[in-house]
Parts: C-alpha cells; structure tokens; sequence
C-alpha cells in the first residue's frame, strides 16, 4: 500500500520533525518502497508464534528502592542549550 | 611498530622495548600524516592520549600493568566517553560533550588501555556505507574510491590503515562485520547482552550490541575480555560467566561441525565472494572440521523484519534529541512544537528522519499488529531456525556481504539496496547470537569477509575456529595498499 504525501505529513507531525512538501514527496516514495519490502512478512503463517521482544527472553531486573545516583544537577545543565536557575528554559508553553 | 598486532605489541611493552608514550605518540603521528585520505577519526583526543600512556608507563615500570596496558585504542563516537565531544556521526551531537565515560570505555581504560581519539561513523549507527555521517564519509583504505561498509566505517578504516590497532563498534544489524568484510578485518558482534550498552547512544535497542574491530582473532580475544563485564546499569545486560577468550584459541577444529545454510548462496551472493567461501570452507575441512549443508529457511525474512523492529526502536529512542537538555537547538523558535520540529529536522540527516517516520509508522495505531507484532513473530521464527541448527552444528558458516566493497554514491538514491547489504549479517541480531567475519581472499584487489556464527555466549569457540583459520591462512596479514 504507496504512503501518501498526506501520510508523511501526519507522520511528520508525529515525530516532530519539520518536513518540506518537497521532502515529503521523496520520503513518500522510498517509505513507500520499503513498505513493499517489508509486505513480505504479510504472507508468513505466525498463528500462534508468540511475538519475540528479546533475544534471551529475559525479564527485566529488580532491585531494592533506594538512591545510587547522586546529584549531577551542575555537569547535566552545563551542556544544556539554555538554563536559569537550574531550570530548562524552553519557549513559554503557558500565557 | 603499527603493523604490529596487539598481542606482539603487549610483548614489546612488557619488555620495556618499546614504551606507550612512543608507541602513541608514533599512532597520533601516522592520524596527523594520513587521515586526511580516509576521514576515519572525528576526534583525535591527543592530549588526553598522552596522560593516559604515561599513567601506563608508570604502571608497566612498577610491574603492576594490567592486560591491555599502554596499547592504544580508537573508540567509536557512539560511545561516551568523559570531557571528549561524542557526536554520534551527528549534527545534533556535534556540540555534545558527555559527562560521563561508557562501560565498555571505563572497562578499557581500566584495563589500561589508551585512548587515541573518536571514530567517525554513519548518522547515530543508520548505514551501511558511511556515507550519512554529518562529517562526511569515510573511504576504505583499500580502495579510496569506494566505501569501507558501516556503520562503523571509521573504527574499520582507522584499524585498516593502521592509524590504531583495535577500535571499538557496535552491530545493530552487521555494523561490525560488514566494515570487517569490506576492510579486510577481524570483526566481532558478541551475543546480545553479553557486553554493557550503558554509555552507548541507542539506535534499535533490542538489537544493539558492542564489539570490537581488530586485526586478528587473537586481539580480538584481549579487546573483548577487557570490554566484557556484568553491568546493572544495563538491564539487558546478561549476567552470565565470562569464559576466558585466548585460553581456546589454539585447540584443534577437528571434529568440529560446521553448517552451511544454502540460503547464505542463493541470487543475490556475487559469484566471485562465493568462491572465496567455498575456498574457506575447503581451509576448514582440511583443519578437520565436519562441514554439513544445513537450512535456515526463514533467511529471506531477516531484512523485511529488521525494517520494522529497527525503525520502531529508532523512533522511540530518538525522541530524546528534542532540543531542551543537550544537543542542537534551532534559533529563534516560535513557540515549544516550532523548538521541536526545527531542531530534529535541522540536525538530523536523511536517513535517520527515514527510518524515524518508518518507525513512527509501524508502530501507530491501526497498523501496530500488521507490522510491529508480525514482525516480532517473524523474529521468533528466524531465531528457531537458528537453535534447529544448533542441534546438529557446532557453528554456521556463510558470507558476512554479497559483494565486496562498493563505490561511493552506488546505493545512495536506494535505501532498499543499501538494505540488502546486511542479508547475511540480520538474522544474527535479529537471533541475538554472536557472530564475526574474518578476511578470507580479495576479490578485483578487495577483501572478502567470512562469517562465523555461534550459539549463544559460544564467543570463545568462535574465536578458537577464527584463530585457527588465521593459523593456516595469511589473508589477514594482508595490509591495504599504501597503508604499510
């Protein structure tokens, strides 16, 4: 099934990231092109195959509640676009 | 000294022939003199090099040196590495100084090891070519014209040219050892889990998988048990005990029982590679190996399943890059979506934005169980056709690519044939199961990589198969013309 132009553009809106109806058109045909590569999968039989999210089927590890990190509040905001008070300031979201 | 192996340089160190300071000094000199050729380093990290090779003269002085003391070292920029840019191949990264070291960088500057620079690499780990890097592409020392593979095409070109003895890399989906194959290297892509990922910038994190690019098997063997720890800071890190790598190095192949998928042979292989594995194959019956013709029959399914599970993973670990904590931001944004949307699509490249709407698409709604859930079935029927095989075979051999190395630009305007590329390499990440690809015979003057995939944590057998190889072979001590 071809992605349309429209199709991008949701997608894009989505992902936020900013597309160019130019872009949008490119993307759309190689999108389009690698949907047909992966119909192949459409054709297999996988009744009752359960889906596979790890390789070792692991679990996900537990361990007791309690602090490990300390503050790096300083080092993590030193490489930040732009702080105050040890805030992230971004574009005003409420008037 | 830099034709030297890691194994001969650890002797020449020892012995106090040859000290670390000019051993990395002669390194440092050689990346100044000819990496203007190949590109392969994003950052040479030239003073904190020296600070680390004199703390290793100290200690091999005072006799207390541990394994990988005083040899030099390139990390691929994927790995985070304290104080030092850690771009990622990306303009988003470009300005990113990590504030903290990785594992499998704390692991080997534990181990003593130093740390030449950073390698350069396709946008954050997305390639099969090099070519998507912010920083341009990087060119295969054996032909200049043509790519080195990827993503990890300059820790492959740096070891190549001999601007380093080992580098680190990671294999989503062959990004070690296709490099390995195109470059004429020893490549290794643990089993998944088997090595921390904590540090290590994610791409498709059910996938992702630290390894290492050196010139023999051997070294391969000291690099790895270095990198190789249990982490909690990783929760898929396995925890399992890790066997020592070189002490099966020269054990016998004979008797060994290897298989041969039929698959790995079909339209796509060029004529001239599948020569030099069957030559290889013919190396390893006359070692002793049993070698037998085995299926796996759901080959075909590994890149179309690989273009769901990748991209979906990509888009998810992706959204970090939002412009606010660290990395590129776009000037002057209008209001918080306008910060968003500008700053992804500023800095991030072509085919990462790709493979991000891809993801972005399997994993919406209405088309979840069709493409996300199909193909996470699919890969469970791949890594069966895998444990079938196990039950009658040691190992599997194959090709590691379809063709040696290409030229620039040949694949560019085709994802789906730069896809392709990584047929043979997939299904092993896919699987989960470690895999390597060592030189087995240049094809029009280019080397052709074997692969070798073992059953899970079979890392010391892999290496003791590849190492008997290289034992009766010389294609590995093959150096890329000019690069001696």
């Amino acid at each position: 099934m071809p992605v349309t132009r429209s199709d991008i553009e949701k997608l894009a809106e989505l992902s936020r990231i900013a597309i160019t109806d130019a872009e949008a058109e490119n993307v759309a045909s190689s999108i389009s092109d690698i949907l047909m590569l992966v119909d192949q999968l459409q054709a297999v039989n996988t009744e009752g195959v359960a889906p596979m999210a790890h390789p070792l089927d692991a679990v996900q590890r537990l361990r007791t509640d309690e602090v490990t990190e300390e503050d790096q509040r300083d080092s993590l905001q030193a490489i930040a676009p732009a702080t105050e008070d040890g805030f992230y300031l971004v574009p005003r979201v409420i008037e | 000294m830099h034709t030297k192996t890691i194994a001969e340089l650890t002797q020449l160190l020892r012995r106090r022939e040859v000290s670390s300071r000019e051993l990395t000094e002669h390194f440092l000199q050689r990346i100044d003199q000819r990496d203007e050729r190949y590109n392969s380093f994003i950052t040479v990290t030239r003073e904190q090099a020296l600070a680390q090779a004199e703390a290793a003269d100290q200690r091999l002085a005072a006799g207390d040196a541990p394994a990988l003391c005083g040899i030099p070292i390139a990390h691929k920029d994927l790995f985070c590495t304290a104080g030092v840019r850690t771009s990622c191949g990306s303009k988003m990264l470009d300005n990113f100084i990590a504030p903290y070291n990785a594992t499998v960088v704390e692991n080997l500057q534990q181990s003593g090891a130093v740390m030449l620079g950073k390698t350069n690499m396709d946008e954050f780990a997305m390639g099969s070519s090099n070519e998507t890097s912010f920083y341009g592409p990087v060119k295969n020392p054996w032909d200049t014209n043509c790519v080195p593979g990827g993503s990890s095409g300059g820790s492959a070109a740096a070891v190549a040219a001999l601007l380093t003895p080992a580098a680190t890399a990671s294999d989503t989906g062959g990004s070690i050892r296709q490099p390995a194959a195109l470059c004429g290297l020893t490549g290794f892509k643990p089993t998944y889990g088997r090595i921390s990922r904590w540090g290590m910038i994610a791409f498709a994190s059910s996938l992702d998988q630290a390894g290492v690019l050196t010139r023999t098997a051997e070294d391969a063997a000291l690099m790895l048990q270095a990198m190789t720890s249990f982490d909690v800071k990783d929760s898929t890190c396995v925890d399992e005990p890790v066997e020592n790598y070189s002490a099966r190095l020269n054990q016998s192949v004979r008797g060994l029982k290897i298989g041969v998928p039929k698959e790995y042979f079909g339209a796509g292989l060029h004529p001239q590679t599948a020569a030099k594995v069957q030559e290889a194959i013919a190396t390893y019956e006359s070692l002793g190996a049993e070698i037998r013709e085995i299926s796996l029959p759901h080959t075909h399914l590994g890149v179309p399943v690989y273009y769901v599970i990748a991209p979906a993973e990509c888009s998810a670990n992706m959204s970090r890059f939002d412009g606010v904590r660290y990395g590129y931001r776009c000037d002057n944004p209008q209001d918080l979506t306008d910060l968003y949307q500008r700053s992804r699509a500023e800095a991030l490249g072509e085919e990462v934005k790709r493979r991000i709407l891809i993801g972005t698409y399997a994993l919406s709604a209405g088309y979840y169980d069709a493409y996300y859930h199909k193909a996470q079935q699919v890969r469970r029927l791949i890594k069966q056709d895998f444990l079938d095989a196990f039950t009658e075979v040691d190992l599997i051999l194959g090709p590691t690519s379809p063709s040696p190395a290409f030229p620039f630009g040949d694949k560019v305007a085709d994802p789906v044939a730069m896809y392709l590329e990584d047929t043979y390499t997939i299904a092993t990440n896919l699987a989960g199961l470690p895999g390597l690809s060592i030189p087995c015979g240049l094809v029009d003057d280019k080397p052709v990589g074997l692969q070798l995939i073992g059953n899970y944590f079979a890392e010391a057998q892999l290496l003791n198969a590849a190492h008997q190889f290289q034992q009766a072979t010389d294609f590995h001590t093959r150096i890329a013309p000019g690069a001696a």
